[in-house]
């Protein structure tokens, strides 16, 4: 219904800024136009994809674990002559031990590869087979923005898919990255299991077996299954070239020459949309993201995709569980993001569903009934309605997901808010696959380290003393993507290099910018659109803002499982903490939200907070 | 010397602290507290934006300026006052130590076995010296009595003012160094060199001089340094963003400098920042309160960690040596004649064990060394190969000692030792106690039961220890059945009989390689490898020179359950640095509420909303979260000196107390405290 261009991105311009109210918000009064915002179906619906997901974690958990810990498994009949052929042929002696040193060489090596791997084929992809379009090599600062992007798992996009990648950049850069940016994001994670589990050991695991493992086992089965589901639910997957189809209605064009065809753009859509909700990669085929009719046609694959993005990062916490032999410990990180997820995923729905108060001044109807979900539709799909847009928002941006199925700009500033900010939090609410574990739990070492001072002991977590190394590790870790969004913003908000794209007047241009630089420095890729981000100085600020978020995390993550491997693990006693209680749920995640709202108070208050009391001020005003 | 000075606030100490809170402003002072550090530039930075304002013109009032720049002089003060007074406390104890190392002129004996002397300044003794101190002359320096015995006036360093017995041999040979002789003399070996003995020791320590920091401090002030380091950025881009706003919104005018520097000083973790090394130096002025001297406070922390600590029986959980209790005669003797034979056995036994056997025959039948005067005893002392003593008077031969030395002996006289007192020696091992066996010529008399006498009260400390989550063993040479039975009665959880130095040592690696953290408390020289390897290790005052260095800690009152309070000063350190620590950074979210509205009052009114406390006005709000950043550092002093009351009650419900009081308590306390001072600030018409 609202949904004015199917072709939204980041390059285009801006959409609406709207003014009015968004007064008092309640769970269950009818506002204005007498609506209850948590309506029997948005709350079904949350209900019914929270429930899913808790079905699955528990299976795969346990099957990750398995796969991790070597251990024989169903699969590894199938697939084990695959894994042992990629080690004959790279040379890899699966049994060889790495320091975290080496273990960090692994992946930066990989990484490096990686980068001039997508970079490569960006320059060359006019030269090279399947590119129907006949597209150009992409310009040197977008390209290499775009191949760090993809390197670290944030897949942000400065460019549109269908009208800048060839097919075989789509496939063999883009897609390989989703996998290869997944299965580092988890091999580090089981480096840091081993540093829990092992006992004055110098070594924490070999990176090339653990990237195997992940790429094989995990991630390659369960995007083919969940390709071939979406592809059932209409998502292209071919290799022929842009459809033409008559238009219904000719036009104009500036010219003054009539147009009566359109060009229907199509591509290999599903395999690249499978791995890039499960990698928690986000980087659409077209530009439009899920947002796009072949890329995300139906309600039923929107609620696969959606449940891909969190399934693997939600189930790590089980196999984290598993595998360090206390399964409540995993229950409990699981929990501490359940608990900060649900209430902001309430709060974001409600803000929607609340409507767009501009709209009622424009007499459009707002009420949700049995033919539409009312609330605030402005660029928001008809076939999502409030509560799968609302979901989708906030699911990507807890997870490091960028993709969007709705435009964030145009949400309620409180429900644009609640994005930001959990991608500020350090995508550590099921953040990437891999990745956002390690993130929360550098936030339990530091919650382990406040508690631990608290009752009198030298603080441990799961029987490893945390000292003064630790601490300086994963204060580093939470430090530096705070300071690249800080200083990204404030880089953006006073060169004129930044501002000059900025397209939306007032605080909701700030929060643009304050979205851009979060989305980048924690690896998101998520856009808020409204602001041209294609030009030298993003594509430079974001793609150095993306290094620091990825190596500025993972380094210290892996300094931090080697100097846990090298202790001795203490026996747990009466005088021990416990980390897996009620209790510690909520001093880890007030640790969380802590740090991060008083890392962003002030940068939220200058854009969506004074952006929602000015309109609260005007509305009850008018 | 420090049941002196148990009082908080001195008036010396705190005059001496105000002075020195003054003294600490040089900068190479501040640099060592990156947190008060940041807080002095600030202090700087507003000063002299104040005297710019004078002479140019600015939006801001000068006199706002003049009050940030007060109020955070006064933020660096406090801290600094803070730190001075608790190194004023150790300041005191360490006067009266110096007293006693007044120069004394020591008498050197020329030779070994010679008896001239030559008279030299202590501060010229050299390490095997050998010196003669005679009763009222101070001991020059620490060492070993190598011959005679005197009591020792041991005030000086121990506070004790009952006067100890030091001999040569045995576990009370060592000697300090500042310590006087009140009666007979000693020779004594000098084991230090001057300026390294226990005195000067003790003195570097209760001054802070030699105070490192520990590991959990350097983590924790890493920690707060990042913090720190985080608000800089926040406060940092906050001007960028000011101005942007300004821009867009446009009206207003950016941020001010003042405003960046009350607001950065404002979220920097500056309460437990400036607090940090007060806790420390509290820390270990109360272990010395509590008559502890530790040698690293590295040692202090980790006793808050200890999972096990190991106990020697004998004076620790008993009560020195064993005691006889009771005499159970064999069938047809009489008790009186089994008494009588038992106390002329041990008339020349000088071991403590023979006296109590003396001590028991006289107090139960009233016996008396005198009606043996008319007697010539031929005394038969105890040895190694028959483990037998005894007496032979006119032929008749008494002998006591262990069951089966005395059954050996009976027999070769044609003897046989009868059923009942073979159970009777049975019963009496397996209760824990010790059995000897009384024979007159080839008749058993009956047996004797000797018990180890376990410390009135000990049960309970250890029950405590269990509570703390300490598991506690004793150590003893005893056989594992009497073992077993003092481990029963006296509640450890554990024993290890039949201890040699070997199978201590083995016994505390075994542990630590189990990842458990052992404390152990000793006195003598065979304690000594043991106790250098625990990780925390109370030597007795009253103990040997090896065990004394050997430990990382001594006890002055050789107190072995001092443990427990050491204990508890060390989770105290802990608790007090992580409780402020909570609430400093609790303390940000209403100074947020307060400056954020303020600051941007003219560039986006709405965010008026954001005053939740309704203040007077701008500067107003801003000026009270500046007080009361400062205030509450004073207010918190006490609690830093005193510490956090640690109670065994299990970690969860620790931090589940700390966090409803420090975290809780420390969201709303400023939101109370800022709305206080800004009703203060506006009605005095100022703002």
């Amino acid at each position: 219904m609202l949904m004015r261009r199917v072709d939204l991105g980041l390059d285009n311009d801006s959409c609406t800024c709207f003014d009015g109210a968004l007064g008092n918000l309640s769970w269950d009064s009818p506002n204005d136009a007498g609506e209850v915002l948590m309506n029997t179906n948005n709350i079904f619906q949350i209900v019914l994809f929270l429930g899913v997901l808790l079905v699955f974690v528990k299976p795969l958990g346990a099957y990750m674990a398995r796969v991790y810990s070597g251990s024989a498994f169903f699969a590894n009949r199938f697939l084990g002559p695959i894994e042992r052929l990629v080690y004959r042929i790279s040379g890899i002696d699966s049994q060889a031990e790495m320091t975290w040193k080496l273990y960090s060489m692994a992946v930066l090596c990989l990484s490096l590869v990686s980068f001039l791997a997508v970079y490569l084929i960006q320059q060359f992809q006019g030269f090279l087979p399947l590119n129907p379009d006949g597209f150009s090599a992409v310009p040197h600062d977008l390209a290499i923005n775009t191949a760090i992007s993809f390197m670290t798992n944030t897949n942000w996009q400065g460019y549109g898919g269908e009208s800048t990648m060839s097919y075989l950049t789509q496939m063999l850069a883009l897609t390989v990255q989703n996998f290869v940016s997944a299965a580092v994001g988890m091999a580090v994670l089981i480096s840091l299991v081993r540093g829990f589990t092992r006992r004055t050991a110098n070594t924490i695991g070999n990176f090339w077996v653990d990237f195997t493992r992940g790429t094989i086992y995990i991630l390659l089965p369960l995007s083919s299954v969940l390709a071939l589901a979406l592809a059932s639910q209409g998502v292209v997957q071919t290799f022929s070239p842009p459809q033409i189809v008559p238009l219904l209605e000719p036009l104009v064009d500036a010219d003054g020459k009539p147009v009566t065809t359109q060009a229907i753009s199509v591509g290999p859509a599903a395999s690249q949309i499978a791995i890039k909700q499960l990698g928690t990669n986000g980087g659409g085929f077209f530009n439009a993201n899920s947002a796009h009719p072949l890329e995300n046609p139906t309600p039923l694959s929107n609620f696969l995709q959606l449940l891909a993005i969190v399934l693997i990062p939600a189930a790590l916490c089980y196999t984290f569980g598993d595998m360090i032999g206390d399964r409540r410990q995993g229950w409990a990180l699981l929990a501490a993001m359940g608990v900060i997820f649900v209430p902001l995923l309430v709060c974001v729905t409600m803000a929607e569903q609340q409507g767009n108060p501009s709209f009622g001044e424009m007499e459009i109807d707002q009420t949700a009934s049995a033919i539409q979900s009312g609330g605030n539709m402005e660029g928001k799909e008809t076939r999502f309605g409030i509560v799968n847009s609302a979901m989708w928002a906030v699911t990507t941006t807890a997870a490091s997901n960028g993709s969007v199925n709705s435009m964030h700009d145009s949400y309620t500033p409180l429900g644009g808010l609640i994005p930001i900010w959990l991608m500020q939090l350090g995508e550590v609410i099921f953040g990437g696959v891999g990745s956002g574990l390690y993130g929360m739990v550098i936030f339990a070492l530091i919650a382990v380290f406040i508690a631990g001072l608290m009752v009198g002991r030298t603080p441990e977590y799961l029987g490893k003393k945390i000292g003064a190394f630790e601490v300086k590790m994963a204060a580093l870790a939470i430090l530096l993507p705070c300071a690249t969004v800080l200083v990204g913003t404030a880089f953006g908000v006073v060169t004129d290099a930044g501002k000059e794209t900025i397209f939306n007047p007032g605080p909701h241009g700030f929060s643009e910018v304050l979205y851009a630089f979060s989305s980048a420095a924690n690896n998101n890729g998520s856009a808020f659109a409204g602001l041209g981000a294609n030009t030298l100085f993003y594509n430079g600020m974001l793609g150095l803002a993306m290094l620091i978020g990825r190596f500025g995390v993972l380094i210290p993550v892996l300094a931090i499982a080697g100097s846990l491997a090298a202790k001795k693990t203490v026996p747990v006693g009466p005088g021990t903490l416990p980390t897996h209680t009620p209790l510690f749920i909520v001093m880890l995640v007030a640790v969380v939200l802590v740090v991060g709202a008083l890392s962003f108070f002030p940068a939220l208050a200058l854009g969506p907070i004074v952006e929602q009391l000015h309109q609260a001020k005007q509305g009850s005003g008018s | 010397m420090s049941r002196t000075s148990t009082r908080l606030f001195d008036s010396r100490v705190l005059v001496d602290a105000m002075v020195g809170s003054l003294q600490k402003l040089d900068p190479r002072v501040q640099l060592r507290n990156p947190v008060m550090f940041a807080v002095y530039l600030g202090s700087v930075l507003t000063t002299i934006l104040w005297i710019n304002s004078l002479v140019t013109k600015s939006t801001e009032s000068p006199w706002f300026i003049l009050g940030i720049a007060v109020w955070l002089w006064f933020t660096v003060l406090f801290a600094n006052f803070a730190e001075a007074i608790a190194e004023g406390h150790g300041k005191a104890q360490a006067a009266s130590l110096k007293k006693s190392r007044t120069s004394v002129v020591a008498k050197r004996l020329k030779s070994r076995s010679g008896k001239q002397t030559e008279e030299v300044s202590a501060a010229d003794l050299k390490v095997d010296d050998v010196v003669i101190v005679v009763a009222g002359e101070t001991i020059p320096a620490d060492g070993e009595v190598i011959e005679g015995v005197a009591s020792v006036d041991e005030s000086a360093i121990t506070g004790e003012s009952a006067p100890v017995v030091r001999e040569s041999g045995g576990d009370r040979s060592s000697v300090t160094g500042g310590t006087r002789v009140i009666s007979d003399w000693l020779i004594i070996q000098v084991k230090t060199l001057p300026g390294q003995s226990f005195l000067d020791r003790m003195i570097a320590m209760v001054e802070g001089a030699k105070r490192q920091k520990t590991p959990n401090e350097i983590a924790l002030a890493i920690l707060l340094a990042s913090l720190t380091l985080i608000f800089l950025l926040v406060v940092g881009t906050l001007l960028p963003f000011s101005l942007f706003s300004v821009a867009i919104s446009g009206q207003g005018y950016p941020i001010s400098l003042t405003v960046l520097v009350a607001l950065f000083v404002c979220l920097a973790p500056t309460t437990i920042g400036a607090l940090l090394s007060t806790i420390g130096i509290a820390g270990m002025n109360r272990l010395s309160q509590a008559n502890v001297l530790a040698f690293s406070g590295r040692a202090v922390e980790a006793a808050g960690d200890v999972d096990v600590l190991l106990l020697d029986k004998t004076g620790t959980i008993t009560l020195g040596n064993r005691q006889a209790t009771s005499f159970i005669p064999a069938m047809g003797v009489k008790d009186q004649d089994l008494a009588e034979a038992a106390h002329l056995a041990s008339m020349a036994d000088e071991t403590a064990e023979g006296r109590s056997i003396a001590v028991l025959a006289k107090v139960q039948f009233g016996l008396r060394g005198l009606e043996l005067e008319s007697i010539i005893p031929n005394f038969v002392p105890f040895s190694a190969r028959t483990r037998m003593s005894g007496v032979t008077i006119d032929g008749i031969e008494i002998r006591k000692g262990a069951a089966e030395a005395v059954e050996t002996h009976v027999r070769s006289l044609g003897g046989v030792m009868p059923e009942d007192v073979r159970a009777t020696v049975t019963r009496i091992a397996r209760s824990g106690g010790t059995p000897l066996v009384v024979s007159r010529n080839a008749e058993v008399l009956g047996a004797i039961e000797l018990k180890d006498i376990v410390k009135g009260g000990i049960k309970e400390r250890f029950a405590e220890l269990r509570q703390m989550g300490i598991k506690t063993v004793m150590i003893t040479g005893d056989n594992p059945l009497t073992a077993a039975a003092i481990a029963a009665e006296a509640g450890v959880d554990d024993f290890l009989a039949e201890a040699t130095p070997e199978a201590k040592l083995a016994m505390i690696r075994e542990y630590q390689n189990g990842g458990r953290l052992v404390a152990m408390t000793g006195d003598g020289t065979n304690d000594a490898p043991a106790l250098a390897q625990a990780d925390v290790a109370v030597a007795m005052n009253s103990g040997t020179q090896a065990a004394k260095e050997a430990g990382n800690m001594v006890d002055l009152d050789s107190n072995p359950t001092k443990l427990i309070e050491i204990v508890n000063i060390g989770k105290q350190l802990l608790m007090t640095r992580g409780s402020l620590t909570t609430f400093s950074i609790a303390n940000d979210v209403a100074k947020y509420f307060a400056i954020l509205p303020a600051a941007f009052a003219a560039t986006y009114p709405s965010l008026k909303a954001l005053d939740l406390m309704h203040l007077a006005s701008p500067s107003s709000a801003i000026l009270s979260a500046v007080i009361f950043n400062a205030l509450i550092i004073i207010a918190l002093v006490p609690l830093a000196l005193k510490g956090v009351a640690y109670r065994p009650v299990g970690a969860a419900q620790l931090l589940l107390n700390n966090l409803l009081i420090y975290g809780l308590g420390g969201l709303l306390v400023p939101f109370i405290g800022i709305k206080a001072i800004d009703l203060l600030l506006s009605s005095t018409g100022l703002f």
